[in-house]
């Protein structure tokens, strides 16, 4: 049973690495088109230094990725601190208008910000893409906050109050450090969403700009330019050893929690 | 925490937000997809979901999205039922792999899929090493299947896995104890449990497969049209926003009839628990 454990383990893990293998494998491939190995080459992460059309992207996605995850996560602790003190009926009713960005299609919710933006007589371009990203966002924050605010111990906060604090004061100083991890979190999802996030770009943006997922799309008719396998094989990796030595410093934690025990 | 006055100042921002930006885009989608060309109301575009090429796409969106659906279910259980089970110190490790495909860009990533796929693609060529037929894997339903179950997978798993971590372990030994096997802890304990999990699974992995068009695009070879592709040629080739508007306001239905659908069945279940 448990080899049968492992051989599931290793098929599941087999077929989500399988076309990140062949992304890395591309990005060092000689020839230009893929699937066609021609040898081993590094020359497209020379050039991918040089390449501006990348460049302006990626500073598109990264800082649409920022602003967007900011404002929302500004906006969605906000509003959980307000629903918090909302009677538990109201609390559900408003909880569910949250998650209709999450729970609706994305290409709906492309389509119709894009009628809101055009109706509006704003131009299509990074503003608008902006927008929209923070509106699938909030909700992702929202589902990151609202579950620890929910279980947070009022009586630091009262403790706080009858010491003398301002509400502001006391919510600054008791409640906010206490919901740090779930904001954290909330910002780090809405980032993530941001940056992978491509129906709704395609929708929301105008002609000239472009994040890296729209760049990728339009690329794909004419043929990926193997730069951008680089760019995605380094990004891998910096992820990679991001979240390894966030587990082994888990670890560690764990561990010395263990000893003081 | 606050008075009612300061909470009531504090939920403005996000109400303005929501009327503006969630509330007012799906009446213009509603809209223009009841409406010709004059502004006149009409249910002509809406309509012509029963033609011939639109039928079939919605037919076609709605079992591949079915099977993908099904499929991460089957694939996810195990899983997840194998992660929570081993040591804690492991878990974090391996569960983090898990997600880190998360983070390669998914349009990539499909396209690596046609690589592997594809007619001279790592499949066929393994297959030819050992002298065996080509294989047609690439622009099937198939290959949008397994795209979708690639892209999707995630969804199933995060909400089944927090799901199973919350079952307290002592519920588990006590069915041990009191002789349930193996599959009888399972049926009678871990599936009713993790019921609202898998629900929200379902409908993270169904919505987006109904409605998708970049992996059909990429995996279907452009013959196989899904719902959202031919609703994506409206508005970037055709240009026509009533049509467009009228088929997603067709898709909207689907999504609440979908929403209503697990809601009811959450509810259900809830009521024979207590």
């Amino acid at each position: 049973m448990k080899y049968i454990k492992q051989i599931y383990l290793a098929i599941i893990f087999l077929f989500l690495y399988a076309p990140i293998g062949v992304l890395i494998a591309q990005s060092f491939n000689a020839s230009r088109y893929r699937g066609h190995w021609t040898g081993v080459t590094l020359n497209w992460y020379e050039k991918l230094f040089n390449d501006a059309r990348i460049a302006d992207a990626l500073s598109n996605t990264l800082s649409i990725g920022l602003l967007s995850a900011g404002i929302a996560t500004l906006l969605g602790l906000i509003t959980c601190v307000a629903m918090k003190e909302l009677s538990r009926k109201w609390r559900a009713t408003f909880l569910s208008i949250t998650n209709v960005p999450i729970l609706n299609a994305d290409i709906v919710t492309g389509i119709s910000l894009m009628l809101l933006f055009m109706g509006l007589g704003l131009k299509l371009g990074y503003v608008s893409i902006l927008l929209a990203h923070i509106v699938f966002n909030v909700p992702y924050v929202i589902l990151c906050i609202m579950p620890q605010l929910m279980a947070l111990d009022k009586s630091f906060y009262e403790a706080a109050l009858d010491l003398g604090a301002s509400p502001f004061k006391a919510f600054m100083s008791v409640v906010l450090p206490e919901l740090r991890p779930s904001i954290f979190a909330g910002f780090l999802l809405a980032f993530t969403m941001s940056a992978d996030d491509f129906i709704i770009t395609h929708f929301t943006k105008g002609a000239g700009v472009d994040t890296l997922t729209t760049e990728i799309y339009a690329e794909l008719k004419i043929g990926i330019h193997p730069e951008m396998y680089a760019l995605s094989t380094l990004v891998f990796f910096f992820v990679l050893i991001f979240v390894m030595l966030f587990a082994i410093n888990r670890r560690k934690l764990i561990k010395y929690e263990e000893v003081l025990q | 925490m606050f008075n009612r006055g300061v909470r009531n100042i504090l939920l403005t921002p996000f109400l303005i937000w929501a009327g503006l930006f969630i509330f007012i885009p799906l009446v213009c989608i509603v809209w223009y997809g009841v409406t010709d060309y004059d502004g006149n109301f009409s249910l002509a575009n809406m309509g012509l979901i029963f033609k011939h090429g639109y039928f079939d796409a919605l037919e076609l969106s709605i079992a591949l999205a079915l099977i993908s659906t099904v499929i991460c279910l089957l694939l996810a259980y195990p899983l997840c039922l194998i992660l929570t089970e081993r040591q804690r110190d492991n878990t974090t490790i391996i569960s983090l792999l898990f997600i880190l495909p998360l983070w390669m860009n998914s349009l990539l990533s499909t396209m690596a899929w046609q690589t592997i796929l594809e007619g001279n693609g790592i499949i066929n060529q393994i297959m030819r090493l050992f002298g065996l037929p080509d294989l047609q894997l690439i622009n099937t339903p198939g290959a949008i299947v397994l795209g979708m179950v690639y892209n999707y997978l995630p969804y199933m798993v995060l909400p089944l896995y927090i799901a199973l971590t919350k079952i307290d372990k002592r519920i588990l030994e006590a069915a041990r104890d009191l002789g349930a096997n193996s599959w009888q802890t399972f049926t009678k304990i871990i599936l009713p449990l993790t019921i609202p999990g898998a629900i929200s699974g379902i409908t993270m992995v169904f919505i987006p497969a109904l409605t998708t068009f970049v992996i059909s695009a990429l995996l279907g070879g452009g013959k196989l049209l899904l719902i959202g592709n031919i609703i994506e040629q409206e508005f970037t080739f055709h240009y026509d926003w009533h049509i467009g508007c009228a088929l997603s306001v067709i898709l909207m239905i689907f999504i609440v009839l979908n929403m209503l659908l697990t809601a009811a069945f959450d509810k259900s279940h809830e009521e024979e628990d207590f």
